[in-house]
């Protein structure tokens, strides 16, 4: 079968993500800002017998390879491992792609321009003439709605067909006398000898050292004589506002605007969301929001679901005895692994089905870079990058994945800080801990006024990890990661309706049942290993007998026992465990051998001294441990470095610690 | 008369006269269309004042005030 490499190319932000995932049906999540892909995926599909591998490169503004994502979108491009480069181009802000497929062009020769977001083009009363800029960019062009996969067969037949034409040539004025003598040093290459010439007038560390390496230069008199000819020039500006000519010559008369005011709507929505009485109380009530729809809505399914499977487990054990199996084995499998794998099930399942097609909902919609701009005044001042707000943002998904969203911070020392941090921001694993302890002991009235109260308690925990995240980015910012903020560029987004059906699908597939399944998966070795040490006896006790005793002096300094300490050990490899193994160790030292729904569970803490204060301390530790065994594997892949992993590690069980001990010994 | 692009009214049409300072933060500018002659205007301010937002090619960008210092802008009806 015929094989053909495409390379997806973009700015941020244009759909190229939606694009990749409709045509491979792979699951990259796109969210609304920009910078959402900072790594580069592969993926594949067939189509009429010719299989198309696609490359999403990062999103970028330029290819002149100054930032992180510009360096790796460049590098792929020039070292051409590929067949076609599709420049994917958002049609309401048409010239921003346009100038990327005119960069590309300089570098490659297969290209094909693919118009994406016509539907909101038109919506918003914008009329593009695309015969005319078909004539005016000469490169096949194709028109797609990769939200309503609009034109995707269109694209692949395009890019089947698509030919190698010259390299654009654009006019660079006073620079081209100097092109032309770098050009005769640059030896014979299949590469545009004048991109190359470019980067080396402009001095381009990056991309002398690669055409060195891949001997293509033999730079003498002439690159002197013309640089130094130069030397008062400023390069740079020179090349940009040459190649935005060539975008503007290539836009002209294209756009033509219904109305003028097309994004006055979206305007009124952003001066309420970012104004100075409205800005923060909105954000906190979005957030507040969240919460009581997920603690009010989760209550009833959660609560069915209990019942449900623990009414199965008299079934469970008849089977089990039916084919005569020991009955040691039955007690592992129903108290042992079945028993947990429930309560995770039933306690987890309901909030997240809830919780995560909410927030991807705002995240598609783009709310979130409007709460990275409100906040960013706050880390200015901390001497850290506004964008931090976002991959906090990301951390109440999975902490794992808001470390390796910080790639999104130009500055190293800033991306540092938002990864050493990103743990004070509860995850989803414990999430459903925090809302069930709360529901607990936090909701003292019965009537309907409680679902408010505890979203109200969550809200304030949340608040209170926010705060944090302040204050160990302040102290980080001058200590031992000192240093000034750098600049900050953020780009709000055009609000964008989501595909609901869609929003619905990706975060119950992606999100929630990926939670869950890693839940589920350990909270099976966890089922085992808790009836082990709570089962296997030591003369006439069993192990987990000992540990609880052991780590009880312990527990007690923090507020808490030794069953909650067991409890955060075991839950190193994933937090939505710690409840369950909490439980288990409650169940071995206490007489209540069975509970009738996730309410009773309160009864099994209280029988075992569980006060208010105790559930204060014992949510302070949830919230303030070391991150689970994932995110410090992430946290080393993205430092490559032992001591911020060990950082990252120390950091927030120091807080947790000192944070328990005050209240324990205050209060 | 040349003011600097953090000290403009908000939904004042202006229009950049020259960039200062140079590096990434130049770059960056550039990329996202504040070059020469390129019009823009100041369409939100942040609740703390800084950062603010600027509308530029059909985007709206936002940039905090010290990097902002670095754009000379005049008004457009000048």
């Amino acid at each position: 079968m015929r094989t053909i490499k495409v390379a997806l190319v973009g700015t941020p932000n244009v759909g190229k993500s939606t694009i990749y995932n409709a045509l491979t049906k792979n699951n990259v999540h796109t969210g609304n800002w920009a910078g959402k892909t900072v790594d580069f995926t592969k993926g594949e599909c067939v189509f009429q017998d010719i299989k198309y591998e696609f490359y999403d490169l990062p999103g970028t503004y330029s290819l002149l390879a100054k930032s992180k994502e510009e360096v790796i979108a460049t590098d792929f491009i020039f070292n051409g491992d590929f067949d076609v480069a599709v420049v994917v181009v958002d049609a309401t802000s048409l010239d921003k792609g346009i100038n990327l497929v005119v960069q590309t062009q300089e570098i490659f020769k297969k290209v094909v321009v693919c118009v994406n977001l016509i539907d909101e083009a038109k919506k918003k009363g914008i009329i593009i003439d695309f015969d005319l800029l078909k004539r005016n960019l000469n490169l096949p062009l194709v028109k797609t709605s990769a939200k309503q996969k609009e034109g995707l067969e269109d694209l692949l037949l395009t890019i089947k067909q698509a030919q190698a034409l010259e390299y654009l040539d654009i006019n660079y004025g006073i620079l081209e006398d100097k092109i032309k003598l770098i050009e005769e040093e640059i030896k014979d290459t299949s590469k545009n000898k004048k991109w190359m010439a470019l980067r080396i007038l402009e001095n381009n560390k990056h991309y002398i050292d690669m055409f060195n390496n891949l001997n293509l230069l033999d730079l003498g008199s002439k690159t002197k004589q013309a640089k130094e000819e130069l030397e008062n020039v400023d390069i740079s500006l020179e090349i940009v506002i040459k190649i935005r000519k060539e975008v503007k010559r290539k836009l002209t008369n294209v756009v033509k605007y219904k109305n003028y005011d097309y994004d006055k709507k979206a305007l009124k929505v952003d001066k309420i969301l970012t104004s100075k009485l409205w800005g923060i109380p909105i954000m906190l009530i979005f957030l507040f929001g969240i919460f009581y729809l997920t603690i009010e809505g989760a209550n009833l399914p959660s609560n069915l679901l209990f019942n449900f499977f623990q009414g199965l487990e008299d079934n469970l054990s008849n089977i089990l005895e039916f084919i005569k199996l020991p009955n040691v084995l039955i007690d592992l499998i129903v108290n042992g692994i079945y028993k947990t794998l429930y309560w995770v099930v039933s306690v987890m399942m309901p909030p997240m089905l809830i919780f995560f097609p909410l927030f991807t909902f705002l995240e598609d919609l783009g709310v979130l870079p409007r709460i990275a701009f409100n906040m960013d005044k706050a880390f200015s001042k901390c001497d850290a990058c506004g964008k931090q707000a976002l991959t906090m943002c990301m951390g109440v998904g999975c902490n794992a994945v808001g470390v390796t969203g910080a790639r999104i911070i130009d500055s190293k020392r800033e991306r540092l800080i938002a990864i050493l941090t990103n743990v004070f921001v509860p995850c989803n694993g414990k999430f459903p801990t925090l809302i069930a302890i709360i529901t607990m002991f936090f909701m003292p009235f019965t009537n309907k006024y409680s679902g408010l109260f505890g979203a109200l308690v969550l809200t304030l925990f949340i608040a209170l990890g926010i705060l944090v995240t302040f204050i160990i980015s302040f102290i980080l910012a001058k200590t031992i990661l000192k240093g000034k903020a750098s600049s900050f560029t953020l780009e709000l987004p055009p609000y964008r309706w989501p595909n609901i059906w869609e929003t619905i699908k990706y975060s119950v597939k992606n999100r929630a049942i990926f939670v869950l399944g890693r839940a589920v998966k350990v909270a099976f070795f966890a089922g085992f290993i808790i009836w082990f040490i709570a089962n296997v006896k030591i003369g006439n006790t069993a192990i987990i007998t000992y540990l609880i005793k052991f780590f009880n002096p312990f527990g007690s300094i923090l507020g808490v026992d030794g069953v909650v300490i067991l409890g955060l050990l075991l839950g190193f490899p994933a937090n939505e465990i710690v409840i369950p193994a909490m439980l288990m160790g409650y169940l071995e030292t206490s007489t209540l051998t069975d509970f009738a729904s996730v309410g009773v569970l309160k009864d099994i803490l209280l029988v075992n001294g569980w006060s208010v204060k105790m559930a204060i301390c014992f949510i302070i530790l949830m919230m303030f441990h070391y991150p689970c065994s994932t995110t410090l594997l992430t946290i080393k892949k993205e430092t490559h470095s032992n001591y911020y992993t060990f950082l990252a590690f120390i950091i927030p069980l120091l807080v947790g610690m000192g944070l328990a001990f005050l209240i324990n010994i205050l209060f | 008369m040349t003011e600097t692009l953090n000290n403009i009214c908000l939904d004042q049409e202006v229009i950049v006269k020259q960039i200062k300072g140079d590096g990434m933060l130049k770059r960056r500018l550039m990329d996202l269309g504040f070059i020469p002659e390129a019009s823009l205007k100041c369409i939100l301010i942040s609740p703390f004042k800084d950062p603010k937002a600027y509308r530029i090619n059909n985007n709206t960008i936002a940039l905090r005030n010290i990097d902002a210092k670095n754009i000379e802008v005049v008004y457009a009806n000048n």
